[in-house]
């Protein structure tokens, strides 16, 4: 069965210069967001669309979406805020950064429409210092967006007035977490925020905030072109739609592939080339390094969702889909993820900050030859006591990856702690 | 804002920093203070210093503390005066399993200097980076303000040569 790629973010790419404005309106562009102001649909007929569609949260959390943006009304009183999430940084991701370089004017209008059912004048869109370039596509965006009238006071003659800015970060993986993003946008360290409150009362300078992806925020307007119902069918339910998968490591073509949800990891590896020089498939990260391994034989049985994946033990995060083959060594991974997670801790959690450090330095030394029998156990100590004890998820995201590499690759840390040396060599 | 000497904050600087101060609501100046720092450090060869960072918090309006604790947080900041081009290995998981550490490896013998270090001749700081989120063209590296994928040991040679 042959898969149609890239129905919904990347369905203009092939398109000539799929970022400028008179090419977006080729292909329906601004369409949803005309049909909502010159009908002035209401805002509750929006949040049903989404929540029949069964779009859930796109950076990681798999929140459903129709149902976070009814927690603001119009009625909420002002101000309040939209923020767009385009910090993107965790470890195997790199779809957002290609919607802002090739379509920034579906993002933009998925917020507008946001703003529109919560009542926001106000959006803001928080993309990471590092993305020059779609810094710039989504600044030329903007520009063309308030020259046609698609921003701005009184939009197309219906009365709504709504403004995007962009906002740029400086370095900081934490900085994707919703309520660290907000306390960066405020000037400040990007330090997560007790919860509750959540964002949805207490968010952007204290205001009522609604806050999702890139991705989340495209999908939105060929949603309500099509329908709510129409999205749902392409996936499975409660999975509805389709969702890029950010496939890297060991295959033949690495490179972002918009497949429904629900189809199997096999035919997305397929379509990724296969595996790098005819190797064979050890294992899997499916949905960003925060995400717990799958051993390579049980993710060729598993679907691409939310629900199967986590079934497994695992999630689909970010679908961020990081493929090894039988060269890798499994102690040289956890080490490179430790180490990016206690480089990147904040800091303001002890069992984070100083968790982080003693994963790091225990498979540093398992690694190079000077670990122990007894730093496995040590290993698995550490992550329990660092999982559900933070602020964040960001211990979680380094402590559930030990448990995973625990249960299904112990006889690699053990060789490398007897033989001083990798098994795969 | 001092009096007596001039800020160290360029009137080019001061403008730019204006015009991302509209963006923000005018009770909430501290929101321009990451733009801030970036246009400081981009107009003083790339590094802040402490005179710097104070700066653009008198222009802000805020208490110096808010600016260096910002400045000390995040990894785009630097610190210490740096080389005429910044190098950014990224060595995270998906360039890790496609080279990474073999690259920056290479690029350390080829300019013979370590990461974090510069080139005597103020040419280039060579630096790791964390996940750039260019996973597909790995490994990546970013070079100033550009992302080149794909590379190779040649590829880094004619990059790193090619920079003045």
């Amino acid at each position: 069965m042959s898969i149609e790629l890239n129905k919904i973010c990347f369905r203009t790419l092939q398109m000539d210069k799929p970022w400028t404005l008179a090419t977006y309106e080729q292909a329906d562009g601004y369409k949803a967001l005309k049909h909502i102001l010159q009908n002035k649909v209401p805002a509750q007929d929006i949040v049903e669309q989404l929540k029949l569609s069964s779009l859930r949260g796109r950076g990681g959390a798999g929140f459903p979406t129709g149902l976070k943006w009814s927690f603001i009304s119009p009625s909420t009183p002002a101000p309040k805020y939209v923020v767009c999430n385009a910090d993107e940084g965790e470890p195997g991701t790199f779809k957002d950064r290609d919607i802002l370089r090739f379509n920034p004017h579906q993002l933009l209008e998925g917020i507008i429409i946001a703003c529109y059912v919560v009542g926001a004048t106000d959006a803001y869109i928080y993309i990471r210092g590092e993305f020059y370039e779609p810094i710039e596509r989504v600044a030329k965006a903007l520009e063309e967006a308030r020259a046609a009238g698609y921003l701005g006071k009184n939009i197309l003659g219906s009365g709504f007035d709504c403004q995007i800015h962009f906002h740029v970060g400086a370095g900081a993986y934490i900085c994707g977490e919703e309520t660290a993003l907000l306390e960066s946008l405020e000037g400040k360290q990007g330090k997560p925020r007790f919860k509750p409150p959540f964002p949805a009362n207490f968010g952007l300078y204290g205001r009522p905030t609604t806050i999702n992806n890139v991705e989340t925020f495209a999908s939105v307007p060929v949603i309500l072109n099509n329908g709510g119902n129409w999205f749902l069918e392409l996936g499975k339910p409660n999975n509805g739609g389709y969702k890029i998968f950010s496939v890297s490591g060991h295959v033949n073509k690495p490179g972002n592939y918009e497949i429904p949800l629900g189809t199997p990891f096999s035919q997305l590896l397929e379509l990724a080339g296969g595996m790098r020089d005819g190797k064979k498939l050890k294992a899997v990260i499916p949905g960003g390094s925060s995400a717990p391994v799958i051993p390579g034989d049980m993710m060729m049985d598993m679907t691409m969702d939310y629900d199967c994946i986590s079934k497994s033990g695992s999630m689909l995060g970010s679908g961020a889909v990081i493929v090894m083959d039988d060269s890798t060594c499994m102690v040289k991974v956890l080490l490179r993820n430790a180490e990016f997670y206690h480089e990147e801790s904040c800091g303001q959690c002890t069992p984070c900050r100083e968790g982080t450090g003693w994963l790091e330095r225990v498979l540093h030394r398992i690694e190079h030859g000077h670990g122990t029998a007894k730093d496995l156990e040590l290993l698995t100590d550490v992550a329990m006591k660092m999982s559900g004890r933070t602020i964040c998820v960001l211990a979680d995201s380094i402590a559930l990856p030990v448990v995973s590499f625990m249960k299904y690759y112990r006889p690699e840390f053990e060789y490398h702690i007897e033989h001083k040396r990798c098994m795969v060599d | 804002m001092s009096q007596e000497k001039p800020s160290l904050l360029s009137e080019a600087s001061r403008a730019e920093i204006d015009q991302w101060l509209t963006k923000y609501p005018p009770a909430q100046k501290r929101s321009a203070l990451l733009p801030a720092l970036h246009i400081a450090q981009d107009a003083n060869g790339g590094w802040l210093s402490p005179e710097l960072i104070e700066a653009v918090a008198n222009y802000l309006g805020l208490p110096p503390v808010q600016a260096y604790e910002v400045a000390t947080f995040y990894s785009m900041y630097d610190l210490q005066p740096v080389g005429r081009h910044k190098v950014k290995v990224c060595t995270s998981i998906s360039c890790m399993l496609r080279g990474a550490d073999e690259l920056l490896e290479h690029m350390e013998k080829h300019l013979k200097i370590k990461v974090g270090e510069t080139t005597p001749d103020g040419r280039i700081t060579l630096k790791k980076a964390e996940c750039l989120a260019a996973c597909g063209g790995a490994p990546a590296v970013m070079i100033d303000r550009d992302y080149h994928e794909n590379i190779t040991p040649e590829k880094a040679n004619e990059l790193l040569d090619s920079l003045k």
